[in-house]
């Protein structure tokens, strides 16, 4: 697992004589784009952000484009294509601190659970001409391809976390991100147990904090986006849960967003796998 | 990223493309050929990687559907959630409250204020007043990028308080909401949307008053309609030339088919014509539904017709969409009653599910088997710019000849505006622009 953002280490500067604004980067490989829409989404504090750090390379904000060299570049998306993989060779060997944010670039995203099915079967049954289509065979997590400084987890990741890392950026101090379990952000929350309470299935007592107990908070399960934090007992969690569901419903509840995660893949494998195409064939007709 | 290739000249054959198409969601990248200054033939070229949303959805609940589908999309997850979810709630029979519905709506207005103010301030107005970006036109005139974020983030107060957080919600439910809302606390929205509602009038003004590339086509234009208010998550599918559809039935008229250059799938009608979903269209087919303040707005634009026939207008669109968004939502609030439980229950079993409803960008059309176990044996999901893509390149074909005779860069930033003017949201068709003019005479 990747460290925790160091913003006083890394490779040598790229920050020119003439600017001693921090020259940063945003690309994304394959994605949704919501992670990078969190800095726009920061209205109150995006001009000012702007002011104190040179954003060279935001191809989704701006038409001036670099292909490096980079003090940070936050990289968005999981790597799934053999082009996507040279490019975030090129990329790292331009930049001093590589940052992955959100769920694809730290754990593969939802688009990783095809890395437990057939790939030509998969791509067979959306594209008439599945020849026309390159992907890899399974959609990895950036750190599965070049070194990485340091991560923002989430699916997205969160407002306040980003908005902490900026400011810890360009102050030049450690960033505070947090490494405890959603269930300590829900009893601050004053959240109601909705596991006990309700007998709701939640991931909350191994899944990392940071998106604020959302689903408690609004009635419902953590289902696990944050991705397992440190020492998560998936496997004390996992039993408790099959209290009434079936391995498959157990191993459903960990096959989300970062489901390709250890411990969470393990706790998938032991529970057969996740739902989809393998488990249950298509209809001849399906394609 | 491909390096923009710069032509010889501009008599004569030659191809435009440009690689790495900035300010969309997305990357994608266009290609013209060009024989004795026609264009013969304009690709849109959309290489985001696939991620097979339609294959990780088999197997799996409606509400887990609910959660999945809206990682289509960052910037519009909203749509892909409610298509997904009134699509279960018509196949399987599931009757909603009516302020749940209203609920729904109000959600939705927050994503078409969200994802607009965006499209409109940060992304395209750079284009027409000569910046590379909304940050570099802050240094200018920073109260009108400003005024723009303020609208944005009133959209996305909406999206906090009914979806929990702005990118990826997480409170749409099969049935409702997985909670209630209180009436006070919609009240909280009151006051940025009655701000939101004075910024959405002055853009209207500010856009309605761009220098405009004089450009005009007719295009098949396709829209959903409802007969009392202003089409987002209900309607039927009617179009510029008279068709009219339940929004389930989206396939008796439409179908989706693969290019070589492109990763989205291309939709054609029975004829195999283009056809142009989103703002534009909305207007054209439903402009007698729009909120009294959005119908006075485009009045007084006087540019309904140019909205219909040059996409350069889509902006004025949005705009008047943004009027629309924020007075309906505070007519919402205002009128809101809380509903008695979050949600309607239900039982899992087979059905066969589909709906269609628009998405900022246009028509989204979503269809699921669901097999015995009530579990996803079968997905199609049809986003707005799958769409588009056809329609946009016939538009180039028209379009791009124009510009052949200016500069190369001049060129390619005509062209990449009129690409922007459609929001091609490439993530969800799932990349964007590099333009390739290749010389073939």
């Amino acid at each position: 697992m990747p460290p925790e953002p160091r913003v006083e280490s890394g490779r040598r500067s790229a920050r020119s004589a003439t600017s001693q604004r921090p020259r940063i980067g945003i690309v994304k490989f394959a994605s949704c784009d919501g992670c990078q829409l969190t800095l726009l989404d920061l209205e109150d504090e995006l001009l000012a952000i702007s002011e104190r750090v040179d954003l060279v390379e935001f191809a989704e904000a701006t038409s001036r484009r670099s292909s490096g060299p980079f003090d940070v570049l936050f990289v968005e998306g999981s790597i799934s294509t053999a082009e996507q993989a040279e490019e975030i060779a090129r990329l790292r060997a331009v930049t001093a601190r590589l940052i992955t944010i959100g769920a694809c670039a730290t754990a593969g995203g939802i688009q990783a659970i095809r890395n437990w099915f057939d790939h030509d079967e998969i791509r067979a049954a959306i594209y008439p001409e599945p020849a026309f289509v390159e992907s890899l065979a399974m959609a990895r997590p950036v750190a599965d391809f070049v070194a990485v400084d340091g991560e923002l987890r989430g699916c997205p990741i969160s407002p306040a976390q980003l908005r902490e890392f900026l400011v810890a950026l360009v102050s030049g101090r450690r960033p505070q991100l947090p490494d405890e379990a959603v269930c300590i952000e829900c009893k601050r929350r004053g959240v109601v147990c909705v596991a006990v309470a309700r007998g709701i299935a939640c991931l909350g007592p191994v899944t990392r904090t940071g998106c604020g107990a959302i689903c408690p908070a609004y009635g419902r399960g953590c289902y696990g986006c944050f991705g397992p934090r440190e020492s998560a007992n998936t496997v004390a969690l996992a039993e408790w849960l099959s209290d009434g569901r079936s391995a498959s419903d157990v191993g459903r509840l960990f096959s989300g967003f970062t489901a390709w995660s250890e411990p969470f893949r393990a706790t998938i494998d032991a529970h057969g796998g996740p739902p989809g195409p393998r488990r249950q064939p298509p209809e001849p007709g399906d394609a | 990223m491909h390096d923009t290739a710069v032509p010889a000249g501009s008599s004569g054959d030659l191809t435009i493309d440009v690689a790495g198409l900035t300010r969309v969601e997305g990357e994608g990248s266009l290609s013209l050929r060009v024989r004795n200054g026609t264009v013969e033939e304009a690709h849109l070229e959309i290489f985001e990687a696939p991620r097979y949303f339609e294959r990780l959805v088999v197997g799996r609940t409606p509400d887990e559907v609910i959660d999945i589908v809206a990682r289509i999309c960052g910037i519009c997850p909203i749509a892909y959630q409610m298509t997904a979810v009134h699509a279960f709630e018509h196949g399987l029979g599931i009757p909603i409250d009516p302020s749940v519905r209203a609920l729904r709506r109000l959600l939705y207005c927050g994503e078409w204020i969200e994802s607009h103010a965006l499209h409109v301030y940060l992304l395209h107005l750079p284009d027409f007043l000569g910046y590379a970006s909304a940050l570099e036109l802050a240094k200018d005139q920073r109260s009108t990028v400003e005024a723009g974020l303020t609208l944005k983030k009133a959209g996305n107060r909406i999206l906090e308080l009914v979806g929990g957080r702005a990118i990826h919600p997480v409170s749409v439910r099969v049935g409702g909401f997985s909670r209630t809302f209180r009436r006070s606390e919609l009240a909280s929205l009151r006051r940025p949307l009655a701000e939101a509602l004075e910024i959405a009038l002055r853009t209207v003004d500010l856009v309605a008053g761009l220098d405009t590339p004089d450009f005009s086509r007719s295009a098949r234009l396709v829209a959903l309609r409802h007969p009392d208010e202003y089409p987002m998550n209900e309607g039927r599918i009617v179009s510029t030339d008279g068709l009219d559809l339940a929004p389930t039935d989206w396939p008796v008229e439409f179908h989706e088919g693969q290019v070589a250059w492109s990763h989205a799938l291309q939709s054609h009608d029975r004829q195999e014509r283009p056809y142009l979903v989103g703002p534009a269209a909305r207007l054209t087919l439903a402009a007698g539904q729009l909120h009294p303040l959005a119908a006075a707005a485009l009045i007084q634009t006087g540019l309904a017709a140019e909205i219909r026939d040059n996409p350069y207008r889509s902006i004025v669109a949005r705009a008047i969409e943004l009027v629309d968004a924020t007075a309906e939502a505070l007519d919402i609030v205002d009128a809101y009653q809380a509903p008695d439980r979050a949600a309607t229950r239900w039982t899992p079993g087979p059905a066969s599910a589909a709906w269609a409803t628009e998405a900022p960008r246009g028509l989204i059309f979503h269809a699921y088997e669901l097999d015995e176990r009530g579990l996803v044996a079968h997905a199609q999901i049809v986003p707005p710019t799958s769409q588009n893509q056809a329609a946009i390149e016939a538009d180039l074909v028209d379009f791009a000849p124009r510009v052949l005779d200016l500069p190369k860069d001049q060129a390619t930033h005509r062209i990449e505006q009129l690409v922007r003017s459609y929001d091609p949201c490439i993530s969800c068709a799932t990349h964007f622009l590099d333009l390739h003019v290749e010389d073939v005479s």
